[in-house]
């Protein structure tokens, strides 16, 4: 791979400029300018690698899985059931523990259509209040359906999860606990294995939305302790349409298909059907065959250049970017300031202009960020604001682009000077 | 050769995403939306209060982006005799709704009711983007809610 260590011209921020070479798209121009992109919360942009394997398999190995006897067909189940075993192992978990979804929000949904059906009337549902919406609205509509109540554990004025508040919330009538490692707005990282110990007290299970933390930290589920993980294959350089639930088995067993038809089964009747073992019985249907292969090219990608690194590369960048920030005047940071237990995410108002005028002039420098309310309108009301300019960066980027955004922001407040 | 081939077949399939030019060279003068009409009516709305006394109002919001406009109407003998508004937006949604209350009131709640997205569009007298055209109607929709409520 890509990746050459500069050890003698020691630079705060070394061996990125290879890692960008295997982004092709980052060398599109935009408005005539060079494309900086900064919305890797929302979607990453894919190496390569990942698209010459999605490519080979269409061109050397596409067939459908787990139907063929043919030489095509088992070459084609074998590249999906070994892209499973390489996220398996990515994340501390076995094999048959990982369901394909479609994605975070497909997993999440699996877990609220599958948990719920066993929940009763007065059975309490904890979420936290930096929740995305996809973590929230299936659980709305399940304690609706079964007359549950959801509760929600508060923000401190550090933007952090009050524990405290979170140790009473959480109680003997909680039988889900569902909370973001990362939230997509602030950029804090919440205490999982903390919240676990706390839901297990309980016998409650605890969910881990790691949409935004598995493309960006070590991610390992025996260490967080949590009992189902969802997250979305096109936030780690993988393609879209792919997205993973991981699940403890004997939680898995036990729990009722989301979707029916083919493949999630063992043996049909015209009354009645059977379940196939896991972790099929959760995949009915063609499953997203070339994306999961994708998906297991960009874990590998990512372990090739190393979690570590990763975090270590944004951390000296969420330094530099908070610091750079700082000097707009009539700029607020809507998250933490420190550096400890937050990501590369940067969410902030800038005084008097609203955040899509922001976006829409730094576009025409070549700047992509997002602005509104980022699927969080909840957290949004909780801190009184209409919605945030977010910047949020990954292992390709760089210093550069961190001074790119502050020389644009400051072009945007000279056009509403 | 095989380059060259790929280049062909990249070619052929751009027809069937149909992106715009992304690769575009910069702004022009006449594709310029924040010109300084737009930015004097967002730092200095006209109408943007709430009446003392009006015949209806009426709330709408763009949950794309979060933008929210209320408009109050007071009507007499078929016509808008005082309009206004309150809300949050970004330049292009404050602006088009400081311009259409200046530009509407007085007049026939029939004329008022028949403007179109192409009136607002010639008001705020820049080009606007499929996204940016929701903002900029915003407060046309809200008005005309307003005005099923009088019937
Ligand atoms: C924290 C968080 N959860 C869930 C999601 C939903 O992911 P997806 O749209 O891939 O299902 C996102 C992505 O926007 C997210 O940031």
């Amino acid at each position: 791979m890509a990746m050459k260590t500069n050890e003698i011209e020691n630079k705060s921020v070394p061996t990125i400029v290879p890692v960008e070479e295997d982004f092709p798209i980052l060398k599109t121009l935009i408005n005539g300018k060079k494309l900086v992109y900064l919305d890797n919360s929302a979607t990453t942009q894919k190496p390569k690698q990942v698209i010459a394997a999605m490519t080979h398999f269409y061109e050397h190995c596409n067939a459908n899985v787990h139907r063929g006897i043919y030489t095509l067909s088992r070459q084609a189940t074998e590249a999906y059931e070994k892209s499973r075993q390489i996220i398996a192992d990515f994340i501390g978990a076995s094999f048959d523990e990982i369901i394909f979804t479609k994605g975070t929000t497909e997993s999440l949904n699996l877990l609220a259509s599958s948990l719920g059906k066993k929940l009763q009337p007065g059975d309490e549902i904890v979420l936290s209040e930096m929740e995305h919406h996809s973590n929230i609205v299936p659980w709305q509509q399940i304690a609706k359906e079964k007359k549950c109540i959801l509760k929600y554990i508060p923000l401190t004025a550090e933007y952090t999860l009050d524990l405290e508040k979170a140790k009473k919330i959480i109680n003997s009538k909680t039988k889900i606990v569902s909370v973001t490692q990362m939230s997509n707005v602030l950029g804090t990282i919440n205490p999982i294995t903390e919240l676990a110990r706390i839901a297990h007290a309980v016998d409650a299970v605890l969910i881990v939305d790691g949409a935004q933390s598995v493309p960006h930290l070590p991610v390992n589920v025996q260490e967080l302790e949590c009992d189902f993980l969802a997250f979305s294959g096109h936030k780690m350089g993988g393609p879209t349409g792919i997205g993973v639930l991981y699940g403890k088995r004997k939680l898995l067993e036990n729990m009722e298909p989301f979707l029916y038809g083919g493949d999630m089964i063992r043996e049909v009747s015209f009354d009645n059907a059977s379940w196939n073992e896991l972790p099929w019985k959760f995949e009915a249907g063609t499953p997203s065959i070339a994306q999961a292969i994708g998906l297991a090219a960009a874990v590998q990608y990512l372990q090739n250049y190393g979690m570590d690194k990763i975090v270590e590369h944004e951390k000296k960048l969420t330094a530099y970017a908070l610091q750079k920030l700082s000097t707009i005047p009539g700029l607020k940071i809507i998250g933490s300031a420190h550096l400890d237990n937050r990501g590369a995410i940067f969410s902030f108002t800038l005084d008097g202009i609203h955040s899509h005028d922001v976006s829409e002039i730094l576009d025409r420098e070549g700047i992509a960020v997002r602005g509104g309310h980022h699927c969080a309108m909840p957290l949004m009301s909780r801190l009184q604001l209409p919605g945030t300019t977010r910047a949020s960066l990954y292992l390709y980027n760089t210093e550069k682009d961190v001074d790119a955004l502050v020389t644009g922001l400051k072009k945007v407040q000279k056009v509403f000077a | 050769m095989a380059e060259k081939r790929n280049e062909e077949l990249i070619a052929e399939s751009a027809a069937v995403i149909n992106h715009p030019e992304i690769t575009a060279a910069a702004l022009t003068e006449q594709e310029e939306i924040y010109k300084e009409n737009i930015i004097d009516h967002y730092k200095y709305p006209r109408n943007k209060k709430e009446l003392s006394q009006y015949t209806c109002s009426r709330t709408e919001s763009n949950p794309l982006c979060g933008d929210k406009i209320s408009i109050y109407l007071a009507v007499d003998a078929g016509k808008i005799t005082e309009i206004s508004f309150q809300g949050h937006g970004c330049a292009i949604s404050q602006a088009s709704a400081s311009m259409l209350t200046e530009h509407s009131k007085g007049m026939s709640l029939s004329s008022v009711a028949s403007f179109t997205e192409k009136d607002v569009q010639s008001l705020l007298g820049i080009p606007l983007s499929p996204i940016r055209m929701k903002c900029a109607i915003l407060s046309l929709k809200t008005i005309h809610k307003a005005l099923e409520e009088l019937k």
